[in-house]
């Protein structure tokens, strides 16, 4: 019985382990040590700050991010003020007024961050044909999440002599290697507030690190909970592991 | 009856609606054999999974909206901005992983154990309704977020029926409700996504009443013949059945809170394009065994008919099994093509995640060859001819005492 018992906890710890989709061609990724990695991880307010400057200063030319508003930027340390200031900033369209008329005026704090084409169409034909994805979720869409990002950002690299890359750019890590996004990072595109060293990996890991908390921004409510719950479970277990003994224990 | 309660209330409920006494004679004192082991928890859990899901399901259908153009941003309002919306929508998806694992292990339980012999053919049965609609309601849940794997998933199923000769084309239209998946099928998904599991609580009833009609099979697979060889279920195997949903939630947890997308795909956290197809499109994990099986016969019908015969296989096995032994621990031969099958499903589940091509196609052939050659001929005429099966004692009080 024990033997069997094992042997359907490996079978099914087994079944757990199994890649359960293809890895295709994708070449290893760099992993990168992450603050919200681990049991007790979470975010660091510094790098996604620093990453949401490189968002805005790069990034947002061509990519929206249509799921995350100005209020959720609390969750990177800003305050109120300085939330309805960054709002500020930004032009948005609203209405129909009295008169019926569509309206621009200045951002507010329940807004989201406006795209930076009217739709895909018009973001495709300005990019050379293919419309830049949406970022709010792009760290749990691909394989690999901000590892990925990160290897995709820093891994751009002359093409082999025997690969035509025509009007692309070649990339280590992305899916076939042939990318339609040109380089973004070429070292101090922003000039971090805080004094770090826009280098070309600083940026990525920050930005990637921005991009993880904008795709799962309830992460630290999530691993918190989770102790808390495992906590509970722990001993709720042990308490029924010691009852079921002691019902059994004069049963022959 | 021999229920009588000093309650008056009970007794006035009991004489009109003998409700009372039912649950009493049915969770209370209802005797099981007193040898089970571990692996007789996984049906509770599997109970305990389906309840997690209807309540979870229904909560989440309040904030959820059915249309092609909102579905996908209604999930993610739920994800960020519904009050603790990530934590209900989390438990749904890793609970459906988890309900399948509970029922997978409950499966082969059974296939070890005998437990699908006489007297249990009918409550075999019923189960493998229970796994049909199950599959249908996760296949069809997994649609509603409306991603790129939803999108493409739903339209590779629905597509399958376009192999049944002559009217295939106009099933595939008229489960569409339209000519390609749309907004309707999106709609109707839902509608049956949230009516087929009160159907499978339904059957579970069914199930529970056949259980209770033929009473537990143990690892021994030898017949309860008096009371020295049973307990009643309270308290012992209500406190059992607790523990083992503890050991279950904490394994949950795991994945709820560290990893809850490790199960998924990244693929559908990308809205449905119908103008771009995935690389891969791989199902759910809990479908990879059958999905390796419909891509292993290079016949498109044959294929379909290969995966649901994979099913059905599964609801003639009383009758392939021709063995009056239950127990695989009486049964030598028995037991080792158990784990060979065993191994040939993880294979199965390992190759339907693999691209359909080269050396992955020649070996999804020969282990749905084994699998079918398993229930087919070893079964009922291979076993019979090279089996001696071990003796049986004479009662599970006599087995307990001597171990």
């Amino acid at each position: 019985m024990k033997k069997i018992l094992s042997g359907f906890f490996a079978v099914s710890l087994g079944c757990l382990s199994l890649p359960a989709f293809a890895a295709g061609d994708a070449v290893e990724l760099p992993e990168q040590e992450w603050s919200f990695d681990g049991v007790f991880g979470t975010y660091d307010k510094a790098s996604m700050q620093r990453g949401f400057q490189v968002y805005q200063k790069v990034c947002s030319a061509c990519h929206s991010l249509d799921l995350i508003a100005f209020r959720n930027l609390t969750d990177l340390g800003y305050n109120e003020d300085e939330i309805k200031a960054i709002a500020a900033e930004y032009t948005v369209e609203d209405g129909p007024n009295d008169e019926g008329e569509m309206f621009e005026r200045a951002g507010s704090a329940s807004d989201r961050f406006p795209a930076p084409f009217p739709n895909e169409k018009a973001a495709a034909s300005a990019n050379g044909g293919k419309a830049p994805p949406d970022l709010s979720l792009m760290a749990k869409a691909r394989v690999g999440g901000p590892d990925y990002l990160y290897g995709l950002l820093t891994g751009y690299e002359d093409a082999p002599a025997d690969i035509d890359v025509g009007n692309l750019s070649y990339n280590k890590y992305f899916p076939g290697h042939l990318i339609s996004m040109s380089p973004p990072l070429f070292g101090d595109d922003v000039e971090y507030g805080d004094g770090t060293e826009a280098t070309v990996e600083q940026m990525a890991t920050d930005v990637s690190h921005f991009l993880m908390w904008a795709a799962e921004p309830k992460l630290e409510a999530r691993k918190q909970t989770g102790v808390k719950v495992m906590i509970f479970l722990i001993i709720f277990t042990l308490i029924m592991y010691a009852a079921k003994r002691k019902a059994f224990a004069k049963v022959h | 009856m021999s229920f009588k309660s000093n309650n008056k209330v009970v007794q006035w409920v009991e004489d009109r609606l003998p409700i009372i006494s039912v649950m009493h004679h049915s969770i209370y004192e209802y005797p099981m054999p007193k040898n089970l082991n571990y692996l007789w928890n996984f049906g509770s859990l599997a109970g305990f999974a389906l309840v997690t899901m209807i309540v979870t399901g229904i909560i989440l259908a309040m904030q959820y909206t059915a249309h092609v153009d909102l579905a996908f941003n209604s999930v993610e309002r739920i994800m960020r901005d519904v009050n603790n919306g990530w934590l209900i929508r989390y438990i749904h998806m890793n609970m459906a992983s988890f309900f399948f694992i509970a029922v997978y292990i409950h499966m082969f339980r059974g296939l070890y154990y005998g437990s699908y012999k006489a007297p249990r053919e009918l409550l075999w049965q019923l189960g493998v309704v229970i796994f049909l609609l199950m599959m249908a309601t996760a296949f069809m849940g997994y649609v509603l977020p409306w991603g790129q794997m939803s999108f493409w998933g739903a339209t590779v199923i629905t597509n399958l029926f376009s192999a049944i000769p002559i009217v295939g084309e106009n099933i595939v239209t008229w489960l569409w409700g339209g000519f390609s998946v749309d907004n309707p099928t999106l709609n109707r998904f839902f509608a049956l996504h949230y009516l087929l599991p009160f159907i499978i609580v339904a059957v579970v009833m069914l199930h529970l009443i056949a259980l209770h009609t033929v009473s537990s099979n143990n690892p021994l697979g030898i017949d309860m013949k008096g009371p020295q060889d049973s307990l009643p279920m309270q308290p012992y195997y209500t406190i059992k059945d607790l523990l083992g949903v503890g050991v279950f939630l904490i394994a949950f947890s795991v994945f709820l809170f560290w990893a809850p997308n490790y199960m998924g795909h990244p693929d559908n956290y990308i809205p449905a394009n119908p103008l771009s197809t995935p690389a891969h499109i791989v199902p759910e994990w809990y479908f990879l065994p059958f999905y390796a099986i419909l891509r292993a016969i290079p016949d498109k019908l044959g294929g379909v008919l290969a995966m649901f015969g994979a099913i059905a296989v599964l609801f003639i096995l009383p009758w392939l099994d021709r063995s009056p032994i239950r127990s695989c621990k009486f049964r030598p031969m028995a037991r080792i093509f158990f784990w060979i099958f065993l191994i040939n499903g993880l294979a199965l589940g390992y190759l339907g995640g693999q691209p359909a091509e080269g050396v992955f196609v020649i070996a999804s052939r020969i282990a749905t060859a084994y699998y079918f050659f398993h229930f087919l001929v070893l079964m009922p005429f291979i076993l019979p001819m090279i089996e001696r099966p071990r003796e049986l004692p004479s009662s599970i009080h006599e087995a307990v005492m001597k171990s």
